[in-house]
């Protein structure tokens, strides 16, 4: 990557137009991601497997999730569904030996999750496209539209790396999915031996007042993902600070500490204080690590949301939301098989949990519920590292702030899902 | 995971048998799964939570379903939430189609007698205690009285609109020569410019009509108390209910929608929708306790204002028309004595005075109660017990019958309500 010339990015695109069909695909040389170097979580973005175009300075990847499922809950199921959810191109180049761009388009079925919007059907999202600029290992300017720095999932959500057809609840309905804003942040790395370090300082546009007004009727920062204006217009005028600190021992694994602060409401009209101004904060922990020997991969990631409500609102909207996972996957087996190489077999289970609404009624004094817990066992089939064929059980509870298990959607789901994703 | 996927993998030369169990265990659990229809959960059984709608034509369930989906649906600023509510949809209050939660409890204000609401400027007769962000809060007008109300249950409501107003006025004539001296009268209010007078409707000479819906049964329809729902409670204008609630101390003039927040259709639908709601279903019917504790019931006069008994007369819903139903309710208001005495009141009820509170569903309520109970309008009682020993005024004799009972058949009673 390093060898690159300058070229324009959007050259470099027009170009691949033309390469695509002219091309011989055997010059495309495959490049698997580089995990000899950059293996923190934040370094997910590059670290993907890119084809690249002959001599040209540009390497472009993607990848897509496609699946069966068949969930109920309560008796009531929408039968067998088959949801093409997520198709994801990436194009990198190599600007110079210290500048390189990554852009990230994706296709996503029910981006926000809200049933209200889910009637919009799928939509084409630039996710990710910013440029990086080396000045030393320990300082790099990154600008554009960034994915904030929030926890592990956020950074690392690829759907070929999981061996879940789902992404994980807490990390994509209590915290902003793939939440990416126009922002500037500084990042740098630093290696010592077995260990290494890694910082991110981010500075984005942010969430809005939806993230206490909308059609779930509970606080919500993916709301904010549905705010079309969101890229050019911060709700608060003021921005989002969003930091982590990652922590790599190449014998014990991997920490991160994420947190996350933002201004989210229109507290003022041309100039007008209207109301007084109030703050999201997300704290989050991550951690994931392979135990010798016995090759069992271990990620958890636990986040802490904490949302200033206004006075005389409604406790629909809770001021403290907590949830998170564990994923350990197990492989049991590894290598050849039916003509590839590099086969893998795993049995895997998820547990999850999120509580939307942490704390007690004012009126009562009893515990706000509006939570759910997750298993999810499950059997991968990884042909080749970048594909995976998953087949999941979902055994899963919700109750709704009242503590009631009885009505719609709430109560116990289960239900099976069949699902591939490739990087391609 | 990442790490495990993409490191390198080491190539093993003897794997046939390996292989052969690969596949086994493929196959085997997709088969085992696929095969498993049975595995997602099973409906809830309709005695234990209420979900369900009356016999429907296929067209008459489209329009529940519609209606379902607007009764649950979460409001917003943005479609018209506010600017002052109480929560943000039916379903917030009515959660599973029962009663109501302290948390989403309502306040209303200003009318200490029979003569009306005297602080209608001032934003009588709801307090909404919520208001959207940056929005002064509603206080209440000094010297009003106030009540504070929980939602009461509304499953079977469509069977309560369609009780004919002769069987209403049968129960309140057959309490004249009552000896525990219940009495108990109908409502007489008002009724909207809008509402279409019930089937047999039995207006009195001075043109008011039996009300029978709320906790002082003011209201007069599920039209009405839809629009009114929609107003008070959420803030959400109607063509039925144009304005929206404001602030008199905002100074400011009500926030006039210029357009209806709830579409004429969906709020059509919410009225279908909350009208075909399937009465509750009694569990343990055949119980010795239970049906020791309802013989209980009648024996101490809970019955003469629980009716365990009802017809409902003709509806445009056939499934709705000529049916017995079994809600624990006469309609009728009652004086419930001094204790239970908000000083606050509506129509021609007095401030003691209180509808009888259907009891169907109430063995249910502790679902939608945090596992609690909370009974009576405000929900001041924490026990069914509790909630018998505040019965006063017409209701004294029978509480104090009650009291006078063996444990054992206090607690047959209270087995015979938890399985309403
Ligand atoms: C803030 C909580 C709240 C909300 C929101 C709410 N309700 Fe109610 N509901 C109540 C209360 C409290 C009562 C009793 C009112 C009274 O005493 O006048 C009630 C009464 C009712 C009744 C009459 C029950 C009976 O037995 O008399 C019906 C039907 C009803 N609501 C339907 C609705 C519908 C439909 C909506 C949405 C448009 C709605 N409610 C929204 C609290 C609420
Ligand atoms: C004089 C008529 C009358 C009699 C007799 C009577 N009740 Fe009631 N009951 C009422 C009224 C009116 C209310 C509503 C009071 C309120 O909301 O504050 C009520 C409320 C209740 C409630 C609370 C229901 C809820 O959902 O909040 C229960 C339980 C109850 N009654 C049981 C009984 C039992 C058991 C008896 C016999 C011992 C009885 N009642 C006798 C009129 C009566």
């Amino acid at each position: 990557m390093s060898m690159y010339k300058v070229l324009p990015c959007c050259l470099a695109l027009s170009v691949f137009g033309t390469a695509q069909a002219q091309l011989d695909s055997s010059l495309l040389r495959r490049r698997s991601a580089d995990t000899a170097k950059s293996t923190l979580t934040m370094d997910a973005a590059y670290n993907r497997p890119f084809l690249k175009l002959g001599k040209m300075p540009v390497s472009i990847g993607g990848y897509m999730e496609s699946n069966w499922q068949y969930v109920g809950t309560s008796g009531i199921t929408a039968g067998n569904q088959f949801q093409f959810r997520r198709f994801s191109l990436f194009v990198a180049s190599s600007i110079s030996s210290r500048v390189k761009f990554l852009a990230e388009i994706e296709y996503e079925n029910d981006p926000t999750g809200d049933p209200a919007d889910a009637h919009e059907g799928g939509q084409f999202e630039i996710e990710y496209a910013a440029v990086d600029v080396e000045l030393h290992p320990l300082l790099n300017i990154r600008g554009g539209m960034i994915v904030n720095p929030i926890g592990a999932f956020n950074q690392n959500h690829d759907g070929p790396k999981w061996e879940f057809t789902d992404r994980p609840i807490a990390m994509t309905q209590m915290l902003p999915e793939t939440w990416s804003n126009t922002g500037f942040g500084l990042y740098g790395k630093q290696f010592t031996g077995d260990w290494m370090f890694g910082y991110e300082f981010y500075v984005t546009g942010g969430l809005n007042d939806s993230i206490i007004d909308n059609s779930m009727g509970k606080t919500w920062l993916p709301a904010a993902n549905a705010n079309p204006s969101r890229f050019s217009a911060s709700a608060s005028g003021a921005p989002m600070y969003s930091g982590k600190i990652s922590l790599r021992n190449s014998k014990i694994g991997e920490l991160g500490l994420s947190y996350a602060s933002d201004i989210y409401n229109t507290w003022q009209v041309e100039g007008t204080q209207i109301d007084d101004k109030r703050t999201a904060r997300i704290l989050d922990v991550d951690f994931n690590t392979v135990l010798p020997k016995l090759h069992t991969s271990i990620v958890t990631e636990w986040a802490e949301v904490l949302v200033q409500i206004p006075p005389n609102y409604t406790q629909q909207y809770g001021n403290k939301q907590f949830g998170g996972f564990i994923d350990i996957v197990q492989p049991i087996f590894k290598g050849h098989f039916l003509g590839w190489e590099h086969a893998t077999l795993n049995l895997a289970v998820r547990g999850e949990y999120v509580d939307w609404n942490v704390g007690n009624f004012t009126s009562t004094g009893t515990r706000m519920y509006n939570d759910l817990w997750s298993v999810m066992p499950a059997i991968s089939f990884r042909p080749t590292p970048q594909t995976v064929l998953r087949f999941n059980y979902r055994h899963q509870f919700q109750r709704d702030i009242t503590g009631n298990a009885v009505g719609a959607a709430l109560g116990l789901t289960e239900g099976y899902s069949l699902g591939l994703s490739t990087y391609f | 995971m990442v790490a495990a996927t993409f490191a390198e993998i080491s190539i093993n030369n003897s794997m046939n048998r390996k292989r052969l169990s690969v596949i086994g265990i493929i196959i085997a659990a997709i088969a085992t799964f696929s095969n498993c229809t049975k595995m997602i959960p099973d409906m809830i059984n309709p005695a234990n939570g209420l979900c369900g709608a009356v016999n429907l034509s296929r067209a008459q369930s489209v329009l529940f379903a519609k209606g379902n989906d607007r009764f649950f649906a979460i409001r917003t600023a943005a479609t018209g939430l506010g600017p002052y509510f109480v929560s943000t949809g039916c379903g917030e209050c009515h959660s599973s189609d029962n009663r109501g939660h302290l948390f989403t409890i309502l306040t209303r204000f200003g009318q200490p007698d029979t003569n009306g609401n005297r602080f209608m400027a001032m934003g009588g007769p709801q307090l909404q205690n919520a208001n959207l962000p940056g929005l002064m809060p509603q206080r209440i007008p000094p010297g009003a009285t106030s009540t504070r109300l929980i939602a009461p249950i509304t499953a079977g409501v469509g069977f309560l609109e369609a009780v004919p107003d002769s069987e209403i006025l049968a129960f309140a004539a057959a309490n004249a020569t009552d000896p525990n001296g219940v009495r108990g009268h109908p409502n007489y209010n008002t009724i909207p410019a809008y509402a279409t007078p019930l089937a047999g409707a039995i207006p009195r000479s001075d043109g008011k009509y039996i009300c029978r819906f709320g906790r002082k049964a003011s209201t007069y329809n599920l039209a009405q108390q839809c629009a009114n729902a929609y107003n008070h409670d959420m803030g959400i204008t109607s063509t039925l209910a144009p304005n929206n609630p404001y602030n008199y101390l905002d100074q400011t003039a009500p926030a006039i929608a210029p357009t209806p927040e709830v579409s004429e259709d969906d709020f059509n639908a919410v009225v279908f929708y909350v009208q075909c709601l399937q009465t509750p279903v009694q569990r343990n019917a055949v119980n010795a306790t239970v049906t020791q504790g309802n013989q209980v019931f009648l024996n101490i006069g809970c019955e003469t204002c629980h009716k365990q008994t009802v017809t409902t007369g003709y509806s445009s819903i056939a499934a709705l028309a000529y049916q017995t139903i079994n809600p624990f309710t006469d309609l009728l208001v009652h004086d419930m004595g001094a204790a239970d005495d908000d000083h606050y009141t509506e129509g021609t009820a007095l401030t003691s005075e209180w509808r009888t509170t259907p009891l169907w569903g109430l063995g249910l309520a502790p679902q939608v109660q945090g596992g609690k109970v909370y009974l009576m309008h405000d929900g001041r009682a924490h026990s069914i017990k509790e909630a018998i020993q505040m019965h006063g005024g017409e209701a004294a004799v029978s509480a104090s019958k009650f009291n006078a009972l063996t444990p054992v058949d206090q607690n047959a009673l209270i087995s015979f309500l938890q399985s309403l």
